[in-house]
């Protein structure tokens, strides 16, 4: 803007000046649609993993199991007993029966063992949704040429076995039902120990608290505690909750030992570690809800003779509620998708039963998204970019849910 | 004299007396002090990271571990024997190094270029008599030097030197700024001064899904998508398949929504009046954003940018995905080198034992991450209040 003192010169910049102007004004914007391009190709990643063609190529051909001209499907379950002995060891055969008599087993049970130990579907190769639609025809080719036995198939990895069935190291088999268990039950847990902490914590500070050196340190406190990192939380938790207190959180205190677990590596160890990760938000966002009560809400409940408590719990907290609940809901969401501090806790590796309560073993969703990822299988890419789309559904359910309620109660007061 | 004064009045009216003195109220005492107590929990918080941080470090610097130096003895040595043989070739010995020979200890004293002359029975240990051929081994200690000076890392075989886990995590943050600052505070700059209500109401939502989607989905993404993605553009021999640029980037995207958002509410808390008044001298609109409210929200966009950097150095899903496991000292953006964070999560998804160096190390790393990411976090405080313009 210099030359605004030179006479004449003004008129001629401005030009020059709009150009510049214009010039930056396409820079923001591209940088805006940079971001979203961003957002784009990650969830483009993630389903293009989810969905695609699969070549399976079966051990024994369903069809070679046919006894006189009846098909698999409609054998008998003595037939199918009779098969499943045929093809399967010995040994396998022994342990099916001592697992449960094949007496007591339905035919539908038979069938299954036939299916997943006889014919045994592996996939053998897998693409991506973007070359399925794309380059149908090459894949075809190349099928027929390398894996002439292998059957192509049009799959979603995200399907109602990988909900429903627990962990396996078997790709075809794997599921993600314990991992949703273990973080279902985590963070009851965590909900239980930062919720009260946290609105307990706010209500002193913003409603009780004189104003003196210890309210400072603690508010400089929880505002440093918000920054630091997940994965010292962990650390904390490991030496803390997993070490010190293993007695409490083994379960070993109230004689609810979990013959898997002899440690203090479970779902309450895990769960408190992530309370305490979550309290500074959920106190940080109870003390804004608390803040917004009108002063005047307060003073007309002593004015009717109402003690303080009594004030803050019959008109203070009704009306603080739902800012209250919002930051505990974003709280929870960002704890559902925590994983450093949870392995670093001791996540298990492999789980395999389902979580029976706070002293179990625990796997999360993204801890099994974690160890999927870090798999070399292809298979395994595309489990966790099914499970990926659970564990985003879940989050942006609880994301949507904390801002209806902020939307339909901020313009009470 | 007012509380008799009305009771007075309503015993005039025939009511019973009431008594408004000021009662103890015992339950309110103990719901305040319930109260306080959670509010203290979070002090007890940050002691117990201090603490446990503090005391496994310790432990990692006073601990001993032995370091096998391929070196036996030639002949038997006696109990009282001061100087003996050794075999040639395996690990320099100095002069003032503790050895270990089966359960004892000895400190060297001299040493020549086949007999060690020791003094017996250190550290608490009976001096013995040894058959020839047993192994000498070496004490190694972390020292606080060989800690921040050292190139290498593996404490299990007594390198202790931070600096390749330090570098990458310096590597991968600065790659991550290089991506969200420019990006982030022109969205910031678009978002306040030149979008429509409309676009930014449809905006910053999508930021806020942004912000929301867990660590170790970027780290997925970076893995499955822009590792390959760079691979193809830069060509397979120059990047590896596990490297610190791949994750970097991905970082960046992930503290993106963190910096538009920080940066855009500094932005945003400067006064309309500015901007009308450098309107009024004629400036051009981005005139006015880059020269009056850019510099006007300096302090709010200052701190944002440090709480990014801070976010970014304890940023760990991301890297223990993508940016490779082994440490590696290297300076180059393209090779697998693990990270600080990185390195916590390897060696603690295993199952480690509680009475090992690896142990002890993984607390020395978070005690040195904690003091970085809280150094950042107290200068971006400072600069707030220090710089903060009021208007």
């Amino acid at each position: 803007m210099k030359s605004i003192s030179a006479n004449g010169a003004f008129e001629e910049n401005i030009p020059q000046r709009r150009r510049t102007g214009q010039i930056w004004h396409t820079l923001f914007q591209a940088s805006t649609i940079v971001g979203i391009i961003f957002l784009s190709a990650l969830l483009y990643s993630v389903l293009n993993q989810t969905f695609g063609l699969v070549a399976i190529e079966n051990q024994v051909d369903p069809a070679a199991l046919a006894v006189g001209g009846v098909s698999v499907e409609e054998l008998s379950k003595e037939q199918l007993v009779a098969v499943l002995q045929e093809h399967v060891s010995k040994g396998l055969f022994r342990r099916f029966e001592y697992d449960r008599p094949f007496a007591q087993r339905s035919r539908e049970e038979v069938y299954r063992l036939v299916w997943q130990h006889v014919v045994a579907p592996q996939a053998v190769e897998t693409w991506s949704l973007y070359e399925s639609i794309f380059a149908r025809d090459e894949i075809e080719a190349a099928v027929a040429e390398e894996f002439p036995d292998a059957t192509l198939q049009f799959r979603s990895w995200l399907n109602r076995r990988l909900l429903t069935a627990s962990q396996s190291s078997d790709p075809e088999q794997a599921g993600i039902r314990t991992a949703i268990l273990g973080s279902l039950w985590t963070i009851a847990i965590t909900i239980l120990t930062a919720f009260p902490l946290g609105v307990g914590a706010a209500i002193y500070l913003e409603e009780y608290a004189p104003d003196n050196w210890l309210t400072r340190l603690l508010q400089t406190n929880i505002n440093n505690l918000a920054g630091v990192p997940s994965i010292i939380y962990g650390l904390l938790g490991l030496a803390i909750f997993v070490r010190a207190l293993e007695v409490l959180t083994s379960g070993a205190m109230f004689g609810a030992t979990d013959p898997t677990t002899a440690n203090g590596r479970t779902i309450l160890s895990a769960g408190m570690t992530l309370g305490l990760l979550i309290l500074p938000l959920i106190i940080i966002n109870a003390q804004e809800a608390i803040r917004a009560v009108p002063d005047a809400l307060r003073r007309a409940s002593y004015g009717l003779g109402a003690t303080q408590w009594q004030t803050i719990w019959w008109h203070v907290l009704p009306n603080a509620l739902p800012g209250i609940l919002t930051g505990t809901i974003l709280g929870v969401s960002r704890a559902i998708g925590e994983t450093a501090p949870l392995v670093v806790v001791g996540a298990s590796t492999f789980v395999a039963i389902d979580p029976r309560g706070p002293f179990s073993k625990f796997t999360t969703l993204p801890i099994q998204v974690f160890q999927w990822t870090a798999r070399p299988q292809d298979e395994y890419r595309n489990l966790a970019a099914g499970a990926i789309i659970i564990l985003l559904l879940l989050i942006i359910t609880l994301n949507a849910l904390a801002v209806v309620l902020r939307n339909r109660y901020s313009r009470r007061l | 004299m007012r509380d008799t004064a009305l009771s007075l009045d309503v015993q005039a009216t025939g009511v019973a007396a009431v008594d408004l003195r000021r009662k103890p109220r015992l339950g309110e005492k103990v719901i305040q002090s319930f109260l306080l107590i959670c509010a203290v929990t979070s002090i007890f918080t940050t002691v117990g990271i201090v603490y446990e941080l503090a005391r496994e470090s310790l432990h990692f610097f006073t601990r001993q571990s032995w370091e096998n130096t391929n070196k036996r003895i030639v002949a038997d040595v006696g109990a009282q024997a001061a100087t003996f043989e050794v075999s040639q070739g395996g690990a320099v010995l100095r002069e003032g190094d503790i050895v270990r020979l089966d359960e004892e200890v000895m400190q060297i004293v001299s040493r020549t270029s086949d007999a060690l002359t020791v003094a017996r029975g250190q550290q608490g240990t009976a001096a013995a008599a040894h058959d020839a051929g047993a192994t000498l081994f070496k004490a190694s200690r972390a020292t606080l030097r060989e800690f921040f000076t050292s190139t290498k890392w593996n404490p299990q075989i007594g390198h202790f030197g931070v600096l390749p886990l330090v570098i990458s995590t310096l590597i991968t943050s600065s790659i991550a700024m290089l991506v969200a600052l420019p990006l982030g505070l022109s969205t910031a700059i678009y978002l306040s001064e030149y979008a429509s209500e409309r676009a930014r109401k449809t905006l910053k939502p999508i930021l806020e899904v942004l912000a929301g989607i867990p660590t170790v989905v970027y780290g997925y993404f970076a893995l499955t998508f822009m590792t390959p993605l760079l691979r193809s553009i830069l060509g397979r021999d120059v990047v590896e398949v596990y490297n610190m640029a791949s994750a970097g980037i991905v970082m960046g995207i992930l503290i993106l929504p963190m910096v538009t958002s920080m940066s855009e509410d500094a932005l945003s808390a400067v006064p309309n009046a500015l901007r009308q008044a450098a309107y009024a001298m004629g400036a051009t609109r981005v005139e006015t954003a880059l020269q009056v409210v850019v510099p006007a929200a300096f302090s709010g966009l200052a701190a944002a940018f440090i709480v990014s950097i801070s976010r970014a150095i304890g940023e760990t899903m991301i890297v223990a995905i993508a940016a490779g496991a082994g440490p590696a000292f290297t300076f180059n953006p393209f090779q697998a080198a693990e990270t600080m964070t990185g390195h916590i999560v390897r060696i603690s998804g295993g199952d480690i034992s509680y009475d090992s160096i690896d142990y002890n190390s993984i607390f020395a790393i978070g005690l040195l991450l904690f003091f970085m990411t809280l150094t950042l976090n107290v200068i971006s405080q400072c600069i707030v209040r220090r710089y903060r313009e009021v208007y």
